[in-house]
Order: C-alpha cells, then structure tokens, then sequence
C-alpha cells in the first residue's frame, strides 16, 4: 500500500475550534501531517472593538465554555492596568478562588476525556461524577455551572460568606482524597502506562521551540507557569509547585495534570483560610484613559493573552486574544510524527482542546491513487484506537481492576 | 537597577538609536518602538544574545496612515518585552520571524488575513483564519472595514 492522504475535519464540533489535520500515512504509521485551523473565527476581537468595556467582559467571557473566568480576567487586568485601578485584595483572592476551581473543573472533564478516547470509560464516570463536586462550588460562589460573570472593571461581582467558606473546605477534601486516587491510577495501573507511554512525544526542544505552553509544555520538561513567573491576582501570595515531568509524552500531560489539582486545593484552602476583609470591587470610570497593556493568565490550557489598547472613549480601540489552544495546536504536528493513526483521539485530546460536545470529528481516508473516498466517524475512529491496541499491544481497559472503595 | 532598566540599558548600548523609545510601565513590562528598517537587528539581538526565548503572540494595530505591529516576546517567560513597528498601509510590509519561532506562522498568517499586512519570506500554505473563498482586499481588523449585508438566502418552498 502506498501512502494514504488523510484529511480529519474541518468540520469539528467536538473541539472549541474546529480544525483540520491533513495527515500523509504509510500504513498505520504517520509521515506528515498540516494542521489547520480557524473554522471557528468568530470576529470577536472586532466585536469588542464595537461594544463598551462592560459589554466585552461578557463577549470575551464567552470565547471558551470551558475556561470562561480565564479570558474575562485576563482582559480586565489589562484594562485595570490601563485605568491605574488598585483593586482591593479581597477582589484578587476571589478571582483566584474561581480561578483554581475553573482549574479543577477543567482538568477533571480533561481526565474523563483521556479516559474516554482509550476506552477507559470508568476512569470518565468517575472523574465526571467527582467533577459534580467542584460545579456544584462554581455555582454556589457565582450563580453558574459555567460562563461565572464574576468579573467586573474594577473588581469582582458576588462576596463569599464565611458559611460558604465552611461548606467549601470538606468538599474540597473530597476532591483530594479522589485525586490521590487518580494520581495512583496514573502511575501505577500497568495498562493506562502502556497504552499512554511514547505516545505523541513531544522533546523538550520542539516543545520550547513551538512555543507550547500549559500542561503540555510541563509535561516535557519546560519549567514556565504565568503564576509564578509573571504572578497576578492574588497568586503571589500563594506557595505552590510547578508541576513538570519528563515523560514527554501523553503520560506526562495526564501526570502534570492531576499533580496540578493537588496544588489547586492547597492554593483553595489558603486563599479561603487568608482572604482578607474589604470591598470586593473599587468603582471603575465608564471611560478608560488612553494607553496600552499585555495581560497574561494561566489558563487551565496554557497561557492566556490579552493585548489591550484604549483610546480614552468606553470602547477600546484595539483586543488581542491569543488562547493557549492556538500556542499548543501547532505542536500536535510534531507529537504525531512517527506515531500510529490508532494514537490520533488520545494525541489531540491530550493538549486538551476543550471537547465540549459530542465527539464528532470526521476522518475521510483518501487512497491516494484510486481517489475512493471512504468516511470514518470520530466515534469508529475511536473503537478502532482501542481494538487496535487490543489486538496489536494487548492493552485492554476492560481489564483494569477498580477501587472498590468508592 | 530593575532588571527591566537593564535590559533598556543594553539594547541603548548596542542599538544608540532607541534612546527614548523605552516606556516601563510597570515590573515585568517593557515597551520599546523601533523603526521598521531596523527592526530584523534589533529583534535578532534580543532574541538570540539576550535569550527571549518564548513569543507570545504578535499583535496587528491599524493606526489610519501605517499599520502597526507589535511582538510580544519573553524572556523567561516572566520579562515581558513588546517590540512595536509601523509601516505604512500604502506598502505595509513586513518580515517573517518563523525562522526564530516557527509558531509565528499561524500569527503572521492572521496579519495577513485580518490587516492586510504583507508578511516577506513567510512559506506558501492555507491561510488563517478566513474561509478559503474570502473576497479579495477585504480585512476586517481595519478600521474602515465595514461588515457587509449577508445575500438574502431565498428559501424555496418545499412541498
């Protein structure tokens, strides 16, 4: 068989931007592959161009589901600092708070979403059943499982009680007790280790020279998180690891991740033990003075960032949104070099570019020379992966034996 | 000396011509302008004698007469120095940096599509973000780009 031209997507609910992988095979293996993105412009940098400040903290609130906190937060740090606002320090604890729980909330969906992609659906019910936990916090902080509108110029919206703070803290214990139990599961279980070993390698020097960033960076070897090296909101006061590993593949990225929850329930705990009485917000002029800013966040992905200029009007003259899944797509080319067309789902998933729907990315394998198209579904890509290495490797979930205790 | 000071301090000493052209406004942020025909020099010092090893992203400004360019680079990741550049939207042409950051091809694709901007030496390949069939000349981040009216869609009756 000669080589195979393999185009999956466009057309691709299943990601927050639906994206082309046109990937050259010979046989199973992989040659090329071009990664193209955009499909999922939607003009949001002009549209804010057009609305006032208080309207964009909605718009750009929306540019992601699942990290919604990160992209309005990061813009108002922009426009604070244009502005010269000093916000009270109550106002950055509780960004930060809803920040960590964002955090939590996303790798959890992440790590159902690994589970998922190579046939471990327990590790999915599980991590998506505990993951309820950290939405039902979400919600009861800021009146929303998602898209939180905690965020305001000047401040934060909503206060926290110190009856909430009670009922956080044990909950918070729980979400601990369960990670520990997924930290076991990923370093230990034999199966989950050889399915995700070598798989989507990506070296320390491709990581740093494509400008990865977030969990995938971390996980090979690049020691960069925005929190420490560039701190903002209340993240200086906080002590905190940064998680790395060396694994460079789609093991390390699980194992960066769920060392990351550890360290986002020990910044919880601090941040609800230390925030400090005050104001949660300071008034904001509805105009903002003429002048420039760069914002950088850690998102749950990656890094986050956010160029504003204002022109002393209510609307600013110019957003820059640069989200990390745009910094880490153009590293998947690289991980799946060399590797197996059964590795693709786990590979793509495992920068985490926020699955949000139902799966339902197309593959349509072209034989170069007969021109015959035939069409895969995500979903039969998928079964394939998992009864590929079943057969070819002898990994097989069904067979991981589970804690009985939960 | 701040760290941010001594890092204006040795780009002065090198490139006597951006005296002046630094603003700091606050830990961790530099802003410094620097005319576009010198600009490769410039970029190629800081990037390889003075270790900016990580791009943020470069950000494209229309200013009405020039269109101008920002790149965001790190040095770090916690130093954060934004290197601006204006050339005139008459010719707005600008050099490809994927051969210090090959992640700059998607950024610099975008400048292309949503400005207008001529990118030099970038690589043949899709554009990015807008749809293949977008119409010619059309950049929605300039200033006077105005959305046009969708075609009405006639829907015809089924029966």
């Amino acid at each position: 068989m000669g080589k195979v031209m393999i185009p999956i997507g466009p057309q691709h609910p299943a990601l927050k931007e639906p994206a082309s992988f046109n990937i050259t095979l010979d046989g199973e293996k992989i040659l090329d592959m071009i990664v193209k993105v955009g499909y999922n412009h939607r003009g949001i940098e002009k549209a804010c161009e057009q609305r006032t400040y208080i309207q964009d903290i909605y718009l750009l609130e929306r540019v992601c589901g699942i990290c919604s906190h990160t992209h309005s937060t990061c813009f108002l740090q922009a426009v604070e600092e244009i502005a010269a606002l000093e916000l009270p320090k109550r106002a950055h604890y509780l960004r930060t708070i809803v920040a960590e729980l964002e955090r939590v909330h996303s790798h959890l969906l992440w790590l159902g979403v690994a589970g998922h992609e190579v046939g471990f659906d327990t590790l999915l019910m599980y991590s998506w059943r505990d993951r309820e936990i950290v939405m039902d916090i979400l919600s009861m902080l800021t009146g929303n499982r998602v898209n939180y509108a905690m965020n305001t110029v000047g401040g934060v919206r909503r206060d926290i009680s110190p009856d909430q703070i009670k009922t956080i803290l044990p909950l918070v214990d729980i979400l601990e007790e369960r990670t520990k139990y997924y930290i076991q599961v990923a370093s230990e279980e034999v199966t989950l280790i050889e399915r995700l070993s070598k798989v989507g390698t990506l070296s320390h020097d491709d990581a740093l020279k494509l400008g990865a960033a977030g969990p995938t960076a971390r996980a090979s070897g690049r020691d960069i998180d925005v929190r420490r090296d560039d701190p903002y909101a209340a993240y200086a006061d906080l002590s905190f690891k940064v998680i790395t590993d060396n694994h460079n593949d789609v093991l390390g990225r699980t194992l960066v991740r769920v060392g990351e929850l550890m360290e986002s329930y020990k910044m919880i705990r601090q941040l609800l033990k230390n925030i400090p009485e005050g104001p949660i917000a300071v008034k904001a002029p509805r105009k903002i003075q003429a002048g420039e800013a760069l914002s950088r966040y850690e998102a749950p992905r990656g890094e986050d960032v956010h160029y504003v200029k204002a022109n002393g009007t209510d609307r600013p003259e110019r957003v820059k949104v640069r989200a990390p899944t745009l910094a880490n797509v153009q590293a998947v080319a690289a991980m799946l070099k060399n590797g197996y067309l059964a590795d693709i789902p786990i590979v793509v998933a495992a920068i985490d570019p926020c699955f949000s729907c139902t799966d339902r990315m197309m593959v349509s394998m072209k034989d170069a020379n007969s021109r015959k198209e035939n069409f895969i579904d995500w979903k039969t890509l998928r079964q394939y992966s998992i009864d590929w290495y079943k057969q070819n490797r002898g990994v097989d979930m069904s067979k991981i034996k589970i804690s009985k205790r939960w | 000396m701040s760290k941010e000071e001594t890092i204006q301090q040795e780009l002065i000493k090198n490139f006597g011509f951006l005296e002046g052209k630094f603003r700091i406004p606050r830990e961790r942020r530099i802003f410094l302008d620097v005319p576009a025909d010198r600009f490769m020099d410039v970029f190629d010092y800081t990037v390889k004698k003075m270790n900016f090893n990580y791009l943020c992203i470069i950000s494209g400004l229309d200013e009405g007469e020039n269109l101008s360019f920002i790149y965001h680079l790190a040095l770090n990741y916690s130093i954060i120095l934004n290197i601006k550049i204006s050339v005139p939207k008459s010719n707005p042409s600008i050099k490809t940096i994927t051969g210090y950051f090959p992640s700059a091809d998607l950024y610099e694709r975008e400048l292309e599509d949503l400005l207008g901007a001529k990118v030099e030496g970038l690589a043949k390949g899709r554009r990015y973000p807008l749809p293949d069939d977008w119409p010619i000349g059309q950049y929605p981040l300039r200033k006077d780009w105005k959305p046009q009216d969708e075609p009405e869609v006639k829907q015809e009756k089924s029966n």
